[in-house]
């Protein structure tokens, strides 16, 4: 039983021929989009790879940018077939490329839909990397002399102040950090050294925070310094104080970027998914249409355009037995050339007996 | 001797006008690109008008913004009268108010060169605007309590991020006002009565800046207070520290930002102008090759085209001859009418 038979009158495979070639070249502009949307995601990526400790959320975009690519050749050859779709002449020569070019098609929106997937799955391991990333950045924070790590400092400066967050959770974080380095601390002073005293490590820690931490909306001037401290400051209770420096901390503002960018490509990436299955679909029927009008005596005939020739479980079946077919094609030619070469031959010759047989008794 | 003859037949007056046609329809996008360009410069006046005292002059966006429109209208227009001119019958009813027009463009035009001379000296009012605005805005950056002025704290410290740079000239010039608001000062401390002790009008000046004048790239922690005291900090010394703080002056960052921005708009333009003058040009050699048809009936007869019908000097004399004719003609009236006074 055919799959979703319709009728096609030459005019409507004309028409159909024609959206379809309207349609296939919006496709070819959507997988244009899709490779671009890669390039941008992948960029935002990069631009704060200094505070991520892996790159395995890039797969994400980069298979945006595969698939982009991919469709927009796919895309073309849909096009291409249908411009000769209408010619007798030059439609035949498409015939075996089609196949492979419906499993492409069909790969391509499985890999489009495996990348949204992954983007939201993959938010545990962003939030892992931000986090090991992070913590890094502020250790390194003091080490402007020490190479390989002397933009730290502006880096995270920048960061802080561009994403309006202070340090890895909150403003704490930078509590636990010695991010003053020793070039500045005068040892000779008594409170530098008793501060190094007061921890195991001999860290110069300090209740304060960088001034990229200041939230530029706060009434009062930036207080930095003895933070815990309420005496070190006039009319100032830290408990209560909201405005003084940014609450948030980096690695819920980055996830939070990073998800709004995934969550606004989302419904892009969903509706090229469409655009995709109904060119794929459309080509079917493209297909099946035409050929039918071929063989027919009268090619201006009508004639039917389906999706499947069988069932859905009749096709599948059919090509698990091909797939079979051909695996144990494969085995039965190994095995066939171990046996000895003799009985290979007198295989042979009573074949050729019994074709003979075969022929002369018909004569006869 | 007319001035750059060309000789036109019918294949050559038809693509003349089409190509002006397509020149015309460019003069009409970049009339667009002159509105949008001044709309642009309106929003980024208003953006920090906060810092121009409220007090920025608006008339070169508005007039930018004026010019786009009026460039778009009659080059639309333009551009009908060429496409009208393929067209003998539909051009009869142009003729007549064509050499009108065509002043009337070469005046226009002249306007806009003067725009874009604006552009480039608009610079300079820019500066006073801006001197006077930076310094009330940091006299009143402690007022986030009164009303009207509570934004302004915020508003400077975004801008000295954004532009990199420190208070109106360099960083001392926060160092004459009092940015700590009253609110904030413990008045029983012995520190905060010696400081307003020690200067006339009783303010609590510093020698320290706000965070936003912090340097990221500094390798050191930014040192924001005591900034003229070497020994409150260790291995400092003020006269040498070069990354600490942003060397540049607000007003600085701000001209050379609204600079770059009015000379590109100036120097564009300058360039619709120049298109401007080819297309008054086109057209001019459209009228007058159609009106010098060699038989006015056939519209494939040759004709011939020009810029001046007379050579530049003798325009010239024609012109001052005209306007002399012109202002005798109204003083033989007046004299003519005293004598008919006189006579009855």
């Amino acid at each position: 039983m055919v799959l979703l038979k319709m009728k096609f009158t030459q005019q409507r495979r004309v028409h159909l021929a024609q959206g379809l070639w309207l349609l296939s070249w919006l496709a070819v502009m959507c997988g244009a989009f899709v490779f671009c949307l890669g390039v941008y995601l992948k960029t935002e990526l990069l631009r704060r790879e200094e505070v991520m400790d892996n790159t395995e959320i890039h797969v994400v975009p980069n298979i945006l940018m595969m698939v982009g690519l991919a469709s927009v050749g796919t895309n073309w050859v849909a096009s291409r077939v249908c411009q000769d779709s209408l010619e007798g002449s030059r439609f035949p020569r498409w015939k075996v490329l089609l196949l492979a070019w419906f499993v492409v098609a069909a790969l391509l929106c499985c890999l489009l839909i495996a990348a949204v997937v992954l983007s939201y799955a993959l938010q545990g391991h962003l939030e892992e990397s931000l986090k090991v990333g992070l913590r890094n950045g502020i250790r390194f924070y003091k080490d402007t002399d020490v190479p390989g790590r002397c933009f730290q400092k502006e880096t995270i400066d920048r960061l802080q102040m561009e994403f309006r967050c202070c340090g890895n959770n909150n403003f704490r974080d930078w509590f636990e950090v010695q991010w003053v380095s020793n070039r500045y601390l005068d040892f000779t002073s008594k409170e530098v050294k008793d501060r190094i005293r007061s921890n195991v490590d001999g860290r110069y820690l300090l209740d304060s925070v960088p001034f990229s931490c200041c939230n530029p909306a706060s009434p009062r001037p930036c207080l930095q310094n003895h933070l815990t401290d309420n005496s070190a400051h006039y009319d100032y209770e830290y408990q209560s104080e909201e405005l003084n420096l940014y609450n948030r901390g980096c690695r819920q503002a980055l996830i939070d970027y990073y998800m709004g960018l995934m969550n606004s490509i989302g419904p892009g990436v969903l509706s090229v998914i469409l655009i995709q299955m109904s060119v794929l679909l459309s080509l079917r029927y493209l297909q099946t249409a035409v050929e039918g009008a071929m063989a027919l005596e009268n090619p201006e005939d009508d004639s039917e355009g389906y999706l499947l020739e069988k069932g859905v479980k009749e096709t599948f079946e059919e090509i698990k037995a091909n797939v079979l077919s051909m695996l144990k094609f494969r085995q039965v030619d190994p095995t066939s050339t171990e046996e000895s070469p003799e009985a290979a031959n007198a295989k042979k010759v009573a074949d050729n007996t019994k074709e003979k047989a075969g022929s002369s008794t018909p004569a006869s | 001797m007319a001035l750059m003859l060309i000789k036109f037949d019918l294949k050559k007056r038809v693509k003349l006008a089409q190509t002006v046609w397509f020149m015309y329809w460019f003069a009409v996008m970049a009339g667009v690109l002159v509105f949008s360009m001044g709309l642009f410069f309106k929003i980024e006046l208003r953006k920090r008008s906060e810092f121009m005292d409220n007090n920025e002059s608006h008339f070169l966006p508005n007039l930018l913004i004026l010019m786009g429109l009026i460039t778009c209208v009659t080059n639309a227009f333009g551009g009908k009268i060429c496409y009208d001119s393929l067209d003998p019958s539909k051009f009869a009813k142009w003729k007549p108010m064509l050499k009108n027009f065509l002043v009337s463009c070469m005046c226009f035009n002249s306007l806009l060169l003067m725009t874009a001379l604006l552009c480039f000296l608009m610079r300079i009012p820019l500066q006073f605007t801006l001197t006077e605005g930076l310094k009330n805005g940091m006299r009143y950056y402690k007022d986030t309590d009164t009303p009207g002025r509570c934004y302004m704290k915020r508003t400077l410290d975004l801008m000295q991020i954004e532009f990199r740079c420190c208070g109106n000239d360099n960083y001392r010039d926060w160092f004459e006002f009092q940015w700590v608001s009253n609110r904030y000062l413990d008045f029983s401390s012995k520190e905060v009565k010696d400081r307003i002790g020690s200067n006339v009008d009783g303010q609590y000046l510093m020698d320290a800046v706000p965070f936003s004048c912090c340097n990221p790239s500094s390798p050191r922690p930014c040192i924001q207070y005591q900034m003229t005291n070497n020994s409150a900090h260790y291995s400092y010394d003020h006269h040498t520290e070069d990354l600490n703080v942003w060397k540049r002056g607000c007003r600085d960052a701000l001209l050379s930002y609204y600079g770059s921005m009015m000379n590109t708009i100036g120097a564009l333009v300058v360039l619709v102008t120049i298109l401007e003058v080819a297309v008054i040009i086109g057209l001019q050699y459209i009228h007058s090759s159609l009106s010098t048809l060699a038989n006015p009936e056939d519209p494939e007869s040759e004709s011939e085209g020009w810029i001046l019908e007379k050579t530049v000097k003798e325009t010239f004399t024609d012109i001052m001859a005209k306007m002399k004719a012109m202002g005798k003609g109204s003083k033989v009236e007046e004299g003519g009418e005293a004598v008919v006074a006189t006579v009855s």
